[in-house]
């Protein structure tokens, strides 16, 4: 029988793509495979981690670790590299046949690819970047409480019952939040901001408990267009945002002297501790910083346990992705400037004079300690 | 040969971002412009451009001031522009907005030498779908963030960026590429005789009526009613407390910081 997307009561089970590369398993994909053990048992279906590439299977156990009941291998060689092509051909076969009611995502550079290919041939819905799920009412009900303004009015005109997939993502730099459904096809798809999700404890005994399923799909010459002719791993270590708990980031404020406040925040960083540089979108539209020091919309969501902005006025595409770090700290010339409006702990005044004493008064309490 | 480069207008959210009392964004308090990442797209076109002669086309979907955006890329250097616009398409998510772009570039008409280029994502959204899903439908392969293009006849070389470093890829045309920004692809201003020649180049609207008859046009599969996702519902999340503004900014004031850290144990 033809795949039908709107027959949606023949859809079961939440699966996870579970991304590796060369070999090794991404961290956004047992993130996800945590979170998704939640949904699973909301609606009482099972969790399936979806595994693609060439001889993975070693990977496979460990999801199970995560909350994974069964994982799906699909193992040929054309999966070994990432190609579009081959990924979306397995994906695809695999859903059309197995019919999952959901499938997650990582929003990484590659699950972003994957994801509105896969679901535009899959003929469904797919919502980007999320970074809240949820499928019982009650327990998205409670959500918003915490996180929204909606007067509690509205809940009343929910439908308790409702088991679509709630898709929560932050619109206009967070401003605005959406939940998004997608209630008329199946799967439900969602790729979901890295870093957001919490690993969940490792558990020995779910691992061994996994079963893993073989699947075979066919891949031809004629499946796949593009040729990969090399995979390039940088050469300079690439900067950790995500996984830093301190970080110093620059913005304008340092174009009297870029070396110098790049320096500063570096030694600040040092003074917390250890940390990492980020900065603001114009650092990386000037050429200061490397795109892959940008914070911000357009450039990672972070949540360290500090925040520190240095001359960064705080636009809204800034703020987006940061605003959700423990604490934050600014220091901006201008007293206005927006960041103060999100900042925990703010000085007025100029960074080139203030970071030095900050760097001092830091150490001093560290030592006194 | 012909590069088509899909932009979009969006709200420019660097400025200041108005909400409305029902959490609806009030987007004619706010200024347009054109899409970053797109504008990066155009300038990767321009410059296979310069090199090749080929011809370059804007398109978009939007309302009709979306006008304005368009007379701005042909004073850059395309050569020609299209604005898909009919109520019918009004309300469509990524994969309907997809299937009507599709059948527009169909309608146009796709030869082996050509490609399109989109913006790696548009701000407003940030969704990053309408690219690929462009390329789904129209059985195209597609790369994704790609920050250098090299084009010679029929094929096409990229670097695609990946998190941890880059993937080299040869490609036949026709082709989907979506830019992102890298060093040497900072959008060109418009000239002066740009500026005077824009409103002298080809500029074609499509409506509902001219595109009705094409197969992707299918009624439930584009708009409001096309489109698989819904808004469930829209929310502001609360305002967060008000931090602590430290007075002055000599030493005794980073001295108060750091004793609020320690007492925070943040060090």
């Amino acid at each position: 029988m033809a795949f039908n997307s709107s027959d949606i009561g023949a859809f079961e089970n939440i699966w996870v793509f579970c991304e590796q590369r060369n070999g090794v398993m991404m961290n956004t994909s047992y993130e996800l495979v945590s979170e998704a053990r939640k949904l699973a048992d909301e609606r009482g279906s099972k969790l399936v981690g979806l595994l693609l590439g060439h001889n993975v299977e070693g990977l496979a156990k460990d999801l199970g670790g995560y909350g994974a009941d069964e994982v799906i291998l699909i193992d040929d060689p054309a999966l070994e590299v990432y190609t579009t092509d081959a990924y979306t051909k397995a994906i695809c076969d695999c859903a059309m046949d197995l019919k999952p009611e959901v499938i997650l995502l990582g929003a990484s550079n590659i699950g972003r690819d994957l994801g509105p290919r896969c679901a535009a041939r899959l003929t469904t819905g797919l919502t980007a970047d999320c970074t809240h799920l949820d499928i019982d009412m009650n327990v998205y009900t409670d959500f918003l409480k915490k996180a929204s303004t909606l007067p509690e009015a509205r809940y009343e005109k929910f439908d308790m019952e409702d088991v679509n997939l709630k898709m929560t993502r932050p619109a206009f730099g967070g401003h605005l939040m959406a939940t998004i459904i997608c209630p008329r096809f199946r799967p439900c798809m969602s790729t979901v901001r890295p870093g957001v999700m919490k690993k969940a404890p490792f558990d020995q005994a779910k691992a061994d408990a996994c079963v893993i399923t073989p699947y075979k799909v066919s891949i031809t010459d004629a499946d796949l267009k593009t040729q990969v002719m090399d995979v390039v791993k940088a050469t300079k270590k690439i900067v950790d945002l995500i996984g830093a708990d301190v970080i110093v980031s620059v913005g304008r404020g340092i174009s009297k002297d870029i070396e110098g406040g790049i320096k500063l925040a570096e030694q600040l960083t040092d003074a917390f501790g250890g940390g990492v540089v980020g900065g603001s979108r114009v650092t990386v539209d000037s050429g200061w910083l490397s795109s892959d020091h940008q914070v911000g919309q357009t450039g990672k969501t972070v949540h360290p346990k500090v925040y520190v902005a240095l001359g960064i006025s705080g636009s809204i595409q800034h703020k987006a992705g940061m605003q959700d770090s423990e604490l934050i700290i600014a220091v901006n010339k201008d007293e206005n400037a927006p960041i103060f409006e999100i900042a925990d702990i703010g000085i007025t005044g100029d960074l080139f004079k203030v970071v030095p004493l900050m760097i001092e008064s830091l150490n001093e309490a560290r030592a006194s300690k | 040969m012909r590069i088509y480069v899909c932009v979009k207008q969006v709200p420019d959210t660097s400025g200041v971002v108005a909400v409305n009392e029902d959490g609806t964004l009030n987007r004619a308090s706010m200024q347009t412009i054109i899409n970053p990442d797109d504008l990066v797209a155009m300038e990767q076109a321009l410059m296979i451009k310069d090199a090749t002669g080929c011809q370059v086309t804007a398109v978009t979907m939007g309302p009709p001031p979306a006008e304005g955006m368009l007379r701005e890329l042909l004073a850059m250097g395309a050569d020609d522009a299209i604005l898909i616009s009919a109520r019918e398409f009004g309300g469509s998510d990524t994969f309907a907005t997809s299937q009507i772009i599709a059948a527009a570039i169909t309608y146009t008409g796709l030869n082996d030498e050509d490609m399109i280029f989109c913006g790696r994502q548009a701000i407003d959204g940030d969704t990053a779908q309408v690219g690929p899903q462009i390329a789904e439908k129209l059985n195209l392969p597609q790369i994704s963030y790609a920050a250098e293009i090299k084009k010679e006849g029929n094929e096409v070389t990229v670097k695609r960026m990946l998190e941890d470093g880059y993937m080299m890829i040869k490609q036949q045309t026709p082709c989907l590429v979506t830019c992102i920004s890298d060093q040497d692809s900072h959008p060109r201003m418009m000239s002066i005789a740009g500026i005077n020649a824009a409103y002298k180049k080809p500029y074609t609207v499509l409506d509902f009526e001219t595109l009705k008859d094409e197969p992707l046009i299918e009624l439930d599969k584009i708009g409001l009613k096309g489109s698989p996702t819904n808004i469930f519902v829209s929310f502001t999340p609360p305002l967060k407390g008000i931090g602590v503004m430290l007075e002055g900014n000599d030493k005794k004031t980073t001295d108060k910081l750091a004793s609020m850290l320690l007492e925070k144990h943040v060090i």
